[in-house]
């Protein structure tokens, strides 16, 4: 292996050197509206930013550089607003990414319309031309807020240096504050530089902003008498549950009253996946199993989920015995897709536990979770390693997350490589799958994995399970991950194919694989230490564990090109719009 | 390619009874299945600010929901807009068009109008100047007010419900309409009651399983 390449020199750290005094009166007022925009993101407890700097936002840096508040200079502006994410996921608390105007904002899209579809707190800033320059088709004059509108819970042009403080602070909460998303305030040059001594204060949602957390009593009571009554109970728990920090709540009350759960995959780590009720994830990849039992309950329990396509199939035949008790901090949530006939509208946990104390007794389902079992040894999740074949993917999800601790982190890019991670991995903590769920955009993966190092604890290893499709997408950010010496491993999993689509093909459109070959990749290992982070390669069954661990082990990046068996499908499949109880196993069941 | 899986295969599977529509209701055998379309009147105050009639618009394309009329303007509180929607909906839409409604942040309060309130819609009718006494007789007729006149033209001014509206574009179309502007429904709950207050009314999501279509009064 070779030296690590040269360091890029250091750039300066505007934070303040460790023991340093600090201000004993509290912090020096503001004087313009670039430091009041700084001094509410200080007063929220932000500790790191992601971002690309450039004309109209750098009174906002130049405010920054005297700010304890650690900002990451990202590759390209994607790269900013997928780390925010992560960092928002995994710390529950909205991750900040910054961007100029035009075409640095332009850039952030993709990774806001991936918060808004996870409902992920993410608070984007970015810089405006000049107020009166807008509308006038300037250099870099993009309608920012216009673009953003249906992709942010809500959006803000801030037009008064006054108040252009509490703009960012309120849009700061309402990113966490409800059913989380992300929020973009916009900054005009000319408002960031005007004068003002207006100190934002605490970040604060506006007084119009109401959320429900506790449901109506009544709709509780006959959801707990259906409860009680119901031979096949099923729990399906999604993302809002690991949003509102009620896994426990939900772990505690299945196993109470005995009822086998689902997890969707944004809800992935709700629910140990070693426990006997698991059922793990249902829907188009999901295991046999769950697809089995959600598409037989009797009473579905959903908790802060959406019921998306991909969950659901076609909606015709989705738990079509089953009548449906929702909890949703969203009211929009429920009856959208799958009506509720017990709509719960409140905060996950606080709904659970009200349920919780209005059962009287738990349903009698001994029968029902025997028949879960029976699913379970029917339809394993197993999958052919024979020796002579290049490496299963499967094997190396499962390698890794026996390398690594329970509470490990894994980010991905999406496509094939994603599923395995996903129905390979043993779940057992939230907030440690982190993907792209509701958007699917490649390239999520790396600069993921860079936010969720800044909000993990310094003992959970961070593993990126990604595609070589996914990873070419947003490689350059490795030069962010060697600068600032994270310690993250990528895993490539390597079948030279844009794979899940070359599936696709296969199974949909008579193997004719239109645009789904690479015909030539470059070799990830080296291109990682060209970059100055350490490369591996696997080629071969026993280089697994060694190569893994030591990976793992490198204190820094690293990469491993992974070539893994190119011609694998991802199984069980349920086609879009299928039944779920008719997953196939194999194409020809398709 | 390859990734089999063991396991019985489809159709040797239990398989459940039941269906669902294409709006996620379960079929049962008592509830007939998709809800039609009808006509709803929702009311919205909102923050008075820029940007907050297109954020509503475009909730509107995006989500494909069937809308008839909108209107916006400024009530007693300045810091208030208040808009008017009629919408073309079946039950669960309609419902998902307010729920989505009082999502937006600048959204103060959302209601659906009882059938009874008051709905009022303007219209400018311009027509040719032809036959002017048989022209006044038809504006007589429909409360019309003249409001320019020109030796080839006369336009009049037209309040009321949308049926007396396009009543009277129907009987003035036999001059020759030269163009036509309306603005769409505008509305106001009956008596003290408040039509979208301050706080939101409707807070907890109700969801009967059967809603019986409400009939859609005109006032007049
Ligand atoms: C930004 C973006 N472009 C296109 C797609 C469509 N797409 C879905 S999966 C996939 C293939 C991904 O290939 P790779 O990252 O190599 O992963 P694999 O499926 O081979 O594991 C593509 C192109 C997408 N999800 N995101």
């Amino acid at each position: 292996m070779s030296e690590r390449a040269t360091l890029p020199p250091e750039t300066e750290e505007p934070g303040p050197e460790e023991g340093e005094p600090t201000d004993a009166d509290g912090p020096t007022a503001v004087t313009n509206g670039a430091e009041a925009v700084v001094r509410a993101l200080e007063n929220a407890g932000v500790e790191y930013a992601f971002g690309v700097q450039g004309g109209a936002i750098m009174p906002v840096y130049d405010a920054l550089y005297d700010s304890a508040i650690d900002h990451v200079t990202m590759a390209h502006e994607q790269g900013a607003a997928h780390a925010a994410d992560a960092f928002g996921i995994v710390s529950g608390e909205p991750g900040v990414c910054m961007a100029t105007s035009g075409p640095g904002a332009t850039n952030l899209v993709t990774g806001i319309a991936d918060a808004d579809m996870d409902s992920d707190p993410m608070l984007a800033l970015t810089g405006q031309v000049p107020t009166a320059f807008v509308g006038n088709d300037a250099f870099q004059e993009t309608d920012t807020t216009g673009v953003t509108t249906p992709i942010t819970k809500t959006n803000t042009f801030a037009a008064d240096p006054d108040g252009v403080g509490t703009d960012v602070g309120e849009a700061f909460a309402l990113a966490r504050e409800g059913r989380p998303g992300p929020t973009l305030v916009d900054l005009p040059k000319d408002v960031t530089n005007a004068e003002t001594d207006r100190d934002p204060g605490e970040p604060h949602v506006p007084d119009t902003y109401d959320v429900q957390t506790e449901a109506d009593p009544e709709i509780v009571e006959r959801a707990a008498r259906r409860i009680e009554e119901s031979s096949r109970p099923v729990l399906l728990l999604g993302g809002g549950v690991i949003k509102g920090a009620a896994s426990e709540e939900c772990r505690q009350f299945a196993i109470d009253h005995g009822i086998p759960v689902i997890t969707t995959m944004p809800g992935t780590g709700a629910f140990p996946e070693d426990h006997e009720l698991a059922l793990e994830g249902a829907g188009m990849h999901g295991t046999g199993y769950a697809n089995m039992a959600i598409s037989l309950c009797d009473t579905l329990i959903g908790v802060g989920t959406r019921f998306d396509d991909r969950l659901t199939g076609g909606i015709e035949t989705f738990a079509p015995d089953a009548e449906v008790i929702h909890v949703d901090i969203d009211p929009a949530e429920i009856s959208k897709n799958i009506h509720a006939e017990y709509p719960l509208v409140g905060d996950a946990g606080t709904v659970i536990e009200q349920l919780d104390a209005a059962i009287e007794h738990p349903p009698e389902a001994a029968k029902w979770r025997a028949q879960c079992q029976q699913w379970k040894s029917e339809y394993p999740m197993r999958y052919d390693a024979p020796d002579d074949d290049p490496v299963k993917p499967q094997f190396v999800v499962e390698a890794l997350d026996a390398a690594t601790s329970d509470r490990a982190i894994v980010t991905t890019g999406v496509g094939q490589h994603q599923m395995w991670a996903w129905q390979f991995w043993t779940w057992t903590h939230p907030r440690t799958w982190v993907s792209s769920h509701g958007l699917g955009a490649m390239g999520y993966g790396l600069p993921a994995a860079i936010g969720a190092r800044f909000a993990a604890d310094d003992d959970q290893e961070v593993v990126c399970i990604d595609g070589d499709g996914s990873f070419l997408m947003t490689l350059q950010e490795l030069s962010v991950a060697v600068r600032e010496n994270l310690d993250i491993t990528v895993a490539v999993l390597n079948n030279e194919y844009i794979g899940m689509v070359r599936q696709w093909q296969d199974a949909f459109f008579e193997g004719r694989h239109a645009a789904s070959e690479y015909s030539w990749m470059p070799e990830f290992d080296k291109l990682a230490e060209a970059f100055g982070a350490e490369g591996f390669r696997i080629d071969e069954y026993d280089d697994v564990a060694e190569t893994i661990e030591a990976a793992l082990a490198y204190d820094g990046p690293s990469v491993i090109d992974v070539h893994i068996d190119p011609r694998e499908d991802v199984y069980p499949m349920v086609p879009s719009g299928g039944d779920n109880s008719q997953f196939a196993l194999s194409e020809d069941q398709l | 390619m390859t990734g089999e899986m063991e396991g019985p295969a489809p159709e040797s599977r239990q398989r459940p009874a039941g269906r669902r529509n294409s709006q996620g209701i379960r079929i049962d055998p008592e509830v007939e299945a998709e809800r039609e379309p009808r006509q709803a009147v929702i009311s919205a105050l909102v923050e008075h600010e820029p940007g907050v009639l297109a954020e509503v618009s475009g909730l509107f394309s995006r989500r494909q929901f069937n809308i008839e009329s909108l209107t916006v303007g400024p009530t007693e509180d300045e810091s208030r807009a208040r808009m008017t929607i009629v919408v073309e909906e079946p039950d669960p839409g309609i419902e998902q068009v307010k729920k989505q409604l009082r999502k937006l942040v600048p959204a103060i309060s959302v209601r659906e109008l009882p059938a009874d309130a008051m709905r009022r819609e303007l219209a400018l009718i311009k027509v040719d100047a032809d036959r002017p006494d048989r022209v006044a007789a038809v504006a007589d007729m429909y409360d019309a007010t003249a409001v320019d006149a020109c030796p080839e033209t006369a336009t009049y001014e037209i309040t009321g419900s949308r049926r007396k509206i396009e009543a009277a574009i129907e009987a003035f179309s036999r001059f020759g309409v030269r163009e036509l502007s309306r603005t769409g429904t505008t509305a106001l709950a009956r008596g003290s009651e408040f039509t979208a207050a301050e706080r939101p009314i409707e807070t907890q999501v109700h969801s009967p399983r059967i809603t019986s279509p409400q009939p859609t009064a005109d006032d007049d």
